[in-house]
């Protein structure tokens, strides 16, 4: 094994063959998405030899514990081993090197229950294998190009379900961690807890002049407070559920943040989107726009808001971020108006056009025109990394 | 390794068995990994929805190993002061004051001296002389500040305190750590920690630990209630009934003298305080669809 030399690890009497299928197992399920390190692949021997190898549900469970970091992974664990180890005769085979250099007849008959790319996976890996490369830097290089083309692709081209459910996930997941990157950088603005002298001074005057009660600088927090408007019309409909999910990941972070949609109408979706099951989500959304026909009316859209809600919910530290592609069928005079009166109470506004991301695109819709002076960034948000890019951006703000 | 796989499997059945007296019951493969989690000396993070039992696994380990449960509980803005350790201020200023009064001298060596030190959980977890169960509950209330700092003494099992130096861990504890998602966890933590994921129990499960924990209860009774539950968490509901409720349930129609569920339906209207926890559930579940659930349960 390229990564570990099982001759130094005092794994001797696991025998060499099971330490390396287990190195290969923990390897073929990193491949699948897990987050593991190479100390995983100690532990996983250490795990093996606790668990007493030649009882296969104690090895399961302990290296699902093991390798499994949330719930996502532990629902797909099950699947992997099964893949992995229960298919005895092929496997051994082939790790005794008795398949003369031909491909494996994995994929001519799959199990039912396995799914298909999983099943791609492992049969790449065993490509990699009988080529000339090493195998673990094939392996985790194929890893990253596909990662890297994920990050890139434009979401309009998303036309598989199951790869519109990874993105959707990884969109949520991205949204949430950015509230932890940006209390990072405050923090580090503001490290340090010191003790404040002067209320201190003055508590101790109950005491006779000891200072008792010690009185402690609070840290400031300034998290800004977001609000997510989002287009839902149909001209945006190869992105509105996936910025859907990143508000609902936004939503379920910052505690004050708050969320809408609009389209010819304008709802409130903060609510909706605490909801924990996904699928009631969608309903409920359905439900709140339920009967929405005709062109956007971004102007209106934003008066309503500013009526109802703005009063309430922006305030010295909002951002308000739109995400929209600036196609309107309603008066730019209005827009441009209602745009000044949120400009005026909200600290930033960012607008994030998903057209911004292809070439030759130009702000031309009279919309966007009469936008672009008030905003405090435009930015694309066609694919996650063009998300990703937003986070740092939101700090400097 | 010097036991054979038969003891190996033993002291898996073992644990199941201890868990079980300590009326928690276990699946094996927790069990298992329990186990495993006490052989690596790895803190173990248990996820799961509300109710379904994740502080009780704790609860029922210290039990079973017969050693002290320390709990810690997370909260938004717990500190090391509160987490780990804090001096007694007024007692080391009443002693200067007394130490003046004699004319004493005063060394500062005395003053920050284990006597003044105020032990908060974390401490005490690792200064004890035998392994205790440190539970850490919800850890994801906690800010990302604390979390860092927890991984740390998880990682090395030791605490420095300035004026006293570094304090090292004289036995290691048995770390469970439970999670209710609300906030994303560090890939640090999760990668430093045994994982379990904690989900409803399906019908026998939840029925042995009905009777487990009420051994009075009568066998159709117990079982009708515990299938009603099931239904209900296939139902549309905005908090899904654990297993908590499931208990309190049982309890309150014993504590009422009912022997079935179709005896009276609006007896057991009411009752459903104990399950459905929202307005919107309660609406939900109307009397037609109880009786319907009841039914079905036979």
């Amino acid at each position: 094994m390229h990564l570990v030399n099982h001759k130094d690890t005092g794994h001797e009497e696991l025998g060499n063959t099971l330490v390396s299928r287990i190195l290969e197992f923990v390897r073929f399920v990193r491949e699948n998405d897990f987050q593991i390190g190479v100390r995983e692949e100690l532990d996983a021997l250490t795990v093996a030899k606790h668990c007493n190898i030649t009882d296969q549900k104690r090895l399961h469970w302990g290296l699902r514990s093991l390798l499994c970091s949330n719930s996502d992974e532990w629902k797909r664990f099950d699947n992997l081993f099964k893949i992995y180890w229960l298919q005895p005769v092929k496997r051994t085979s082939h790790l005794l090197g008795s398949i003369p250099g031909g491909k494996l007849p994995f994929d001519t008959d799959p199990e039912n229950s396995v799914d298909n790319q999983e099943i791609k996976e492992i049969n790449s890996t065993q490509q990699d294998e009988q080529g000339d490369e090493p195998v673990g830097q094939g392996g985790t290089r194929s890893g990253a190009s596909q990662h890297e083309s994920q990050l890139k692709t434009d979401f309009r081209f998303l036309t598989d379900s199951q790869q519109m459910q990874r993105m959707e996930e990884m969109v949520e997941r991205l949204a949430r961690r950015m509230r932890r990157r940006l209390l990072r950088r405050y923090r580090n603005l503001q490290r340090g807890q010191r003790i404040d002298l002067r209320r201190t001074i003055r508590n101790s005057l109950s005491h006779g002049g000891i200072p008792l009660e010690l009185v402690f600088k609070r840290r400031l927090r300034r998290l800004p407070k977001l609000v997510l408007l989002l287009d839902v019309s149909r001209s945006m409909s190869f992105y509105s559920y996936l910025f859907l999910r990143f508000a609902r990941g936004i939503v379920g972070a910052f505690k004050d943040a708050d969320a809408f949609i609009f389209h010819t109408h304008l709802v409130q979706v903060t609510d909706a989107l605490h909801e924990r099951n996904i699928n009631i989500v969608t309903k409920r959304l359905a439900v709140l726009s339920a009967g929405w026909a005709g062109g956007t009316r971004i102007g209106e859209c934003l008066q309503s808001f500013n009526q109802h809600y703005a009063k309430r919910i922006l305030n010295s530290q909002s951002i308000v971020m739109i995400f929209s592609d600036g196609l309107d069928t309603g008066t730019p005079e209005l827009f441009s108006e209602q745009l000044a009166l949120i400009k005026r109470r909200a600290k930033k506004i960012v607008w994030l056009n998903p057209l911004l991301g292809r070439d030759g695109y130009e702000p031309t819709a009279q919309c966007m025109q009469a936008a672009l002076p008030m905003l405090d960034l435009f930015a694309s948000a066609h694919n996650v990394e063009s998300l990703l890019a937003l986070e740092p951006q939101l700090a400097k703000l | 390794m010097s036991e054979t796989p038969h003891t190996e499997n033993k002291l898996v059945s073992n644990l199941q068995r201890d868990l079980f007296e300590a009326e928690y019951v276990a699946d094996q493969s927790l069990s298992s990994t329990l186990l495993l989690m006490t052989k690596l000396q790895r803190p173990l993070l248990v996820e799961g929805d509300a109710g379904v039992g994740k502080t009780e696994i704790a609860k029922a380990l210290s039990k079973s190993f017969d050693c002290p449960l320390i709990r810690l509980q997370c909260y938004e803005g717990l500190d090391v002061n509160s987490a780990v350790y804090e001096w007694n201020y007024q007692h080391q200023l009443l002693s200067i004051k007394i130490q003046e009064a004699r004319d004493l001298p005063t060394s500062e060596k005395h003053i920050f001296s284990e006597e003044f030190l105020l032990k908060r959980p974390l401490l005490e977890a690792i200064s004890l002389p035998r392994s205790p169960v440190l539970l850490i509950d919800e850890i994801d209330r906690a800010d990302e500040a604390f979390e860092a700092f927890l991984l740390e003494v998880l990682s090395d099992f030791q605490i420095s305190i300035p004026e006293l130096g570094t304090i090292t861990a004289s036995s290691i504890p048995h770390v469970i750590l439970t999670s209710n998602g609300t906030r994303e966890l560090s890939d640090a933590l999760r990668r430093r920690c045994l994982y379990y994921y904690v989900d409803y129990p399906d019908f026998d499960k939840e029925l042995r630990i009905v009777r487990k924990r009420l051994p009075d209860i009568n066998r159709q009774l117990s079982s009708q209630i515990v299938e009603c539950i099931q239904s209900f968490r296939k139902l549309d509901l905005r908090k899904k009934p654990g297993i908590g409720e499931t208990l309190d349930w049982a309890a309150a129609l014993i504590q009422l003298n009912v022997e079935n569920l179709s005896s009276d339906p609006e007896l057991i209207m009411d009752t459903l305080v104990c399950v459905l926890k929202t307005r919107d559930d309660r609406n939900l579940v109307t009397k037609d669809v109880l009786e319907q659930l009841v039914m079905k349960a036979g």
